[in-house]
């Protein structure tokens, strides 16, 4: 892969190009008990050495007469084997993140072959093409995969009755699967799924138009609460992330990195370090050359028999670093620097009307300036991988929301052909988008190989606050005219940021349409004039995605600038914002270059939609108490509608708490309602933590902070009483992990508006106001 | 020599008296329940029980464990069947679930010394377990309903 082919994973276009590689299913064959067993192996993968572990199914894998045991299990689908005693393996082939993918997908293909969850087995996949897309982001797991997962499901209940109608000699018509069994009501019959597995395996797969899908009044998991299914290893310490993978002879190793990206290691002293007891090698790595890509940044690793010798020997090195290009990173000029590029006009990116004409006739001129600074991820987990090469091999364990990234990569460092490179996905904890950026994985491979020994790079906090992908920091300009009625008659929005797409390539230093597309291409105002104007800003630091990239700070700017538009025409927010949406319609996206989802408009009566359901759950309009606010964003992103009313309490040392947010969602179809809920209150969470505290700066390119004390996040205590509450419809489902976020901070801000008449334009806020 | 009862099992470590308990739970007696995240003692998913108390594995070293009684996640309960366990599942709280057995094992010291906690004592108990995932809400209803309260 080069870098100009890479697609960032919110960037990919879903449903028909991202099916699998080979769409449709695989062809009808029986596996071998043995071919099961290892597919079950990833399960343990801390042991598995392409394959053979212990640790499941105990006993089966050293009983040779299982070998020849008939009927072998059955793999009608690559995402589906039934074994012969009914058990149903389904495969999760993305990232499970927290975000719940690894118990809803397969539980949309467990609901739609009627299996009785119970007696289903979710395994995770390894990093493999024949899965289709595995890169995880965007929120598009359930957009891209909710229908094959269904067809998936209908296909081998459609097998499964055939195989009923065919051992009992009925027509198939009369057949119907229910619950793990297939009955056949004219003469009361039925059977285990275990029972049809033999003759189900004989059978052809049906072709997919053949196929009937479920109608929802029937459905059985989907859109009810299913508990996940890594919940008991969780609560009980099993569950494996990726630092927790151990093989035999695996060494430890911590590394430092230059402290400036593009740095490079002028000088180091291994003494004092190879002196720590349990040291054995200090190894330098490549330093990475533009693009950045998802590489290795280089420095210098200690490679130890622990991780705390590894981490306790790596600062005893005594580096001497060339800073390189962006030792002139400093936050503060560079805010300055994006103010006066959005004070400019810029390129137009969208241009409707003639805002010129609108502002020259305006009875008034609002103008507003918003700036949202650096993110981190600060996922609880930070960045470790495992990876054994040898000769002939490499294989990788690592929490990676992008497997088949690795692959690549791997074979490059090891000049290994790809399909000698395996990639373990252990659950991440926690990921936001970094888990999407292997740097980490290709240490691990460098090292490896260059050590002969499987190893372990742990990352530390510190490494990660001072060495991650940063979401990106922003300036942004609005004017909005207004005529004598205080009608708004015209729309102008300058930006800048540094874009994603420098990583890729190191020329990009302009926001592109797929950022600009989350939320600032596609503002859904019916107005006379909009324009839209970017302007130039280099990438000094690797930035990255951060779940809702884009939304999160265009969101902020717009929703909070559109409450002053509110304030300025002496409206109700939720009036003003209702009346600049306008009359229902879809949007056409593919009038701003963006790629439209299939099967997913941009419907300005949905976001009115969501609208509507927050102000009326959250109360709109009613009294408060003295210092409390209310205040209401919404924003359509990842083909998903979300609001917030938010309600905030300011004391009067301006010291504030947020005590109660509603949120409302409009994703169709809920497919886990659970975890729906829990992924809204996440994101009030940490849009919460954005808004008062998010901010990473650097100064001599270095980042200033390092650690929970000084990259703060919200604590127990502080977070809002959260209630959330979907629209509920049957329509395609879109994501819900990421479009929760965007709305929370601009409904703070303006909830804040609304307590004190300070209006904040600038995150974080902090912990007092003013 | 150091000696400490780990889950109920004597053990003896003579490396690196300066090695947080944390690492040697992980890397040397493969227990890896207990997170890494922080290793600052600012974010609790390392949190293990000393003594019966809650600290934070990451910042105690293996000379001031010495002669301790530690309890991880893993010997919280024989089952996976402590309350909080219990309660935890019911609530589904975990979203990744990374910092989830640090969060228990706080919650569990809290309990053990104060069945009946109020949300205050909640509230100061648990600050200093962070969760990226934002999983507080139902933290608190799932300690709120094993201390009797209404969740």
């Amino acid at each position: 892969m080069s870098a100009y082919e890479f697609q960032p994973p919110f960037a990919r276009k879903p449903l028909a190009a991202r099916t699998p590689a080979a769409p449709g299913f695989a062809p009808v064959r029986a596996v071998s008990r043995r071919d099961f067993l290892k597919a079950g192996s990833v399960l343990v993968v801390g042991v598995s050495l392409f394959g053979c572990s212990p640790g499941q199914a105990p006993g089966a894998a050293a009983d040779p007469a299982a070998e020849a045991e008939p009927p072998g299990p059955w793999t009608p689908d690559v995402y589906v084997t039934v074994a012969a005693d009914g058990t149903v393996r389904i495969i999760s082939h993305r990232c499970e993140m927290g975000q719940g993918v690894k118990t809803s997908l397969p539980s949309v293909v467990a609901d739609e072959m009627e299996a009785d969850w119970s007696r289903v087995v979710v395994e995770q996949a390894t990093g493999d093409k024949k899965y289709g897309d595995q890169s995880t982001g965007g929120s598009l797991s359930i957009i891209s995969f909710y229908q094959r997962m269904r067809e998936a499901g209908a296909s081998v209940r459609a097998m499964l009755e055939q195989a009923a109608a065919q051992q009992w000699g009925v027509a198939v018509a009369e057949c119907r699967a229910d619950n793990h069994r297939v009955v056949h009501d004219p003469s009361g019959r039925s059977a285990d799924f275990a029972e049809l597995v033999a003759t189900a395996a004989t059978l052809a797969v049906p072709a997919v138009d053949s196929l009937q899908l479920k109608t929802p009044d029937r459905f059985r998991y989907i859109g009810k609460e299913l508990q996940s299914v890594d919940l008991p290893d969780i609560v009980q310490g099993r569950a494996q992330y990726g630092a927790d993978v151990v093989l035999p002879g695996m060494k430890y190793a911590a590394i430092a990195r230059p402290p400036v990206v593009l740095g490079k290691v002028k000088s180091y002293n291994a003494e004092r370090a190879l002196a720590v007891p349990g040291v054995e090698q200090v190894v330098e790595l490549p330093a990475v050359e533009p693009p950045v890509m998802f590489k290795a940044l280089g420095g210098v690793a200690v490679i130890a028999n622990n991780s705390w010798a590894a981490l306790k020997a790596r600062d005893l090195l005594a580096i001497e670093w060339d800073d390189g290009p962006n030792a002139d990173y400093d936050s503060e000029t560079f805010k300055q620097q994006l103010l006066e590029t959005v004070r400019q006009p810029g390129e137009a990116v969208r241009d409707e009307g003639d805002f010129d004409a609108a502002a020259a006739t305006a009875a008034q001129v609002l103008e507003a300036e918003y700036y949202a600074p650096h993110l981190n991820h600060m996922m609880m987990e930070p960045p470790a991988a495992v990876a054994n090469v040898t000769a002939d091999a490499c294989e990788i364990w690592a929490p990676t929301q992008d497997p088949q990234s690795l692959i690549p990569m791997a074979a490059a460092v090891t000049g290994l052909p790809e399909e000698k490179i395996r990639v373990n996905m252990t659950l991440c904890g926690g990921a936001f988008g970094r888990k999407g950026k292997g740097d980490y994985v290709d240490e691990a491979v460098h090292l490896s190989k260059a050590v002969g020994a499987p190893v372990k790079v742990q990352w530390s906090r510190e490494d990660e606050v001072r060495h991650g992908y940063y979401h990106t920091v922003s300036a942004q300009h609005f004017a909005a005219a207004l005529d004598a009625e205080g009608r708004v008659t015209g729309w102008r929005h300058r930006l800048a940021y540094p874009t994603i797409f420098s990583i890729f390539n190191p020329d990009a230093n302009s926001p592109q349409t797929l950022e600009l597309g989350l939320g600032a291409l596609t503002l859904p105002y019916a107005l006379d004039s909009i324009r839209l104007e970017k302007g130039v800003a280099p990438a000094k630091v690797r930035i990255g995605w951060l779940r809702s990239v884009c939304a999160i700070f265009q969101g902020f700017a717009i929703n909070g600038f559109t409450d002053e538009i509110a304030h300025a025409r002496g409206k109700d927010p939720v009036d003003n914002l209702l009346e600049l949406i306008g009359p229902d319609r879809a949007i056409d996206l593919a009038a701003f270059g963006m790629d439209p989802t299939e099967g997913h408009p941009f419907e300005t009566g949905r976001l009115r939609g969501v609208i509507e359901l927050a102000a009326e759950k959250a109360g709109w309009g009613r009294a408060v108490p003295a210092g409390h606010g209310l205040g209401i964003a919404a924003q359509y992103s990842f083909d998903t509608y979300a609001a917030s009313v938010v309600e905030v309490a300011v004391a009067e040392d301006g010291t504030w708490s947020v005590p109660r947010v509603v949120m409302t969602v409009d994703c169709g179809q809920v497919v886990n309602l659970d975890r729906a809920v829990t992924q809204q209150e996440g994101a009030a969470v940490m849009g919460l933590g954005f808004a008062r505290y998010g901010r990473i700066t650097a100064k001599d390119g270095r980042i200033q902070q390092g650690n929970f004390n000084d990259a703060r996040v919200v604590r127990y205590g502080q977070q809002p009483q959260t209630e959330v509450h979907f629209v509920q419809n049957n329509l395609p489902p879109s994501g819900i992990g990421e479009p929760g976020v965007p709305p929370f901070a601009p409904a703070l801000v303006n909830a804040i508006f609304a307590a004190t008449g300070k209006r904040l334009r600038e995150l974080p806020i902090g912990n007092r106001i003013g | 020599m150091i000696t400490l009862n780990v889950n109920g099992e004597t053990r003896q470590y003579d490396g690196d008296g300066d090695m947080p308990l944390l690492w040697y739970l992980r890397d040397l007696l493969g227990l890896t329940g207990t997170k890494y995240s922080c290793g600052k003692g600012l974010c609790g998913a390392c949190t293990v029980h000393l003594n019966g108390e809650a600290v934070r594995s990451c910042v105690v070293t293996m000379t001031a464990a010495e002669g301790a009684e530690v309890t991880t996640i893993e010997g919280l309960s024989v089952n996976g069947d402590h309350p909080l366990q219990i309660a935890w599942a019911k609530h589904d709280v975990p979203q990744c679930g990374y910092c989830q057995p640090g969060q228990i094992m706080q919650a569990a010291s809290l309990l053990a010394a104060n069945p009946k906690p109020s949300a205050e004592q909640i509230a100061d108990a648990m600050r200093g377990n962070i969760c990226r995932c934002g999983t507080y809400q139902r933290i608190e209803q799932a300690i709120t309903s094993v201390a009797g309260g209404d969740a």
